[in-house]
């Protein structure tokens, strides 16, 4: 019975491994299916891939024209291969894609007046909260605890002291 | 101050009043470097007869529309009557670039629904619409008498986009100068 049952999970094991196998094997080998451009230069190509992670693909806008496979996403990084290719610089290819698309290409945005706020805004902000955690802590600080006449403070150590409290107390 | 317990409601009234505005933009529509810059040369063979070469110069002088569109482009069909309505007025003149399209289904698509283009050219590569900063067909571009890109509007025109926002501008172009 028992070697029967071991056979048989050995077997599902194996099947699994093999399942496993060929997951791992078929995207590859569909991937080789697809058409791969023919990388003649691979530091050529490295380039165009460097610049193309830094790039946003504007119809898919959260996917960088490396990653996408919208059309426009082939077509721009064909463009920035041919650039490159020319000899261009990579600040040649960026203004040449700025021009044309604006600054909403570029994942890093430049720093000019209109994204002044975009880039010291939330330092802006981290300095806003500190300062004002510093003022309410300042405060506090000088704030002394409530003010109590000797009364009261002897009521409150008879207090804490466990003694039963006086007849002042109905006030409250 | 005794309206202290009111700080929150305000931060959070204005917070929802920028997020409700956010919501009213359209994340699609990214404005365009070019507007009031002149137009990106180009020089294309014409899409009927590809013998034939058509270049920004050629409309030198008129205030045009250059709209940008492809057979396989499902909301140009959408646009599509309303350019139609627009050339049958004689208001302005549009010219096509049919953008990385076949020219066989270029010239089926016009034959069916109509041809409201004074001239097309043929982009089959979208090398021009690179030029001019193409990422969505349709796309309309209003161009002055001195070829300068005055207004661009990406996504299909409506019947409201010709009434409020070409024909004023077009209006004035055609008085300026």
């Amino acid at each position: 019975m028992q070697a029967e049952l071991l056979l048989r999970l050995s077997r599902a094991t194996l099947l699994a491994l093999a399942l496993v196998g060929v997951a791992l094997v078929v995207p590859a080998v569909q991937a080789a299916g697809e058409a791969t451009p023919v990388v003649d230069d691979p530091v050529l190509e490295a380039r165009v891939m460097d610049l193309s992670y830094k790039l946003r693909c504007l119809v898919c806008q959260n996917e960088s024209i490396a990653e996408s496979r919208a059309p426009l996403a082939l077509d721009l990084r064909n463009q920035v291969r041919e650039q490159f290719a020319a000899g261009k610089s990579e600040k040649e290819v960026i203004d040449f894609l700025v021009a044309r698309y604006g600054d909403f290409v570029l994942y890093t945005p430049p720093f000019k007046a209109t994204t002044v706020l975009l880039w010291i805004g939330p330092g802006l902000l981290l300095i806003a909260g500190a300062g004002w955690l510093l003022l309410r802590l300042r405060i506090r600080a000088r704030e002394q605890g409530p003010h109590l006449t000797d009364a009261e403070r002897a009521r409150a150590r008879a207090l804490l002291e466990g003694a039963p409290a006086d007849s002042e107390e109905q006030h409250s | 101050m005794k309206a202290k317990f009111l700080v929150p409601l305000v931060l959070f009234l204005a917070l929802a009043g920028f997020l409700g505005y956010g919501l009213t933009l359209n994340p699609s529509v990214v404005p365009s470097p070019l507007v009031d810059k002149p137009a990106p040369d180009f020089r294309l063979a014409k899409l009927e007869t590809p013998e034939e070469q058509f270049g920004i110069a050629d409309m030198r002088g008129q205030v045009w529309l250059l709209n940008v569109w492809a057979s396989w482009c499902v909301s140009c069909r959408q646009e599509h009557p309303i350019l139609v309505e627009l050339n049958r007025g004689g208001v302005i003149p549009v010219i096509g670039l049919n953008y990385k399209d076949e020219r066989k289904d270029a010239l089926g698509y016009l034959r069916d629904h109509g041809n409201p283009y004074v001239v097309t050219v043929a982009d089959p590569d979208g090398r021009v619409g690179i030029d001019y900063g193409v990422y969505g067909t349709p796309e309309t571009f209003l161009i002055d008498r001195e070829g300068v890109i005055r207004y661009k509007h990406i996504g299909p025109i409506t019947r409201d986009t010709v009434k409020n926002v070409l024909l004023p501008r077009i209006a004035e172009l055609s008085r300026a100068g």
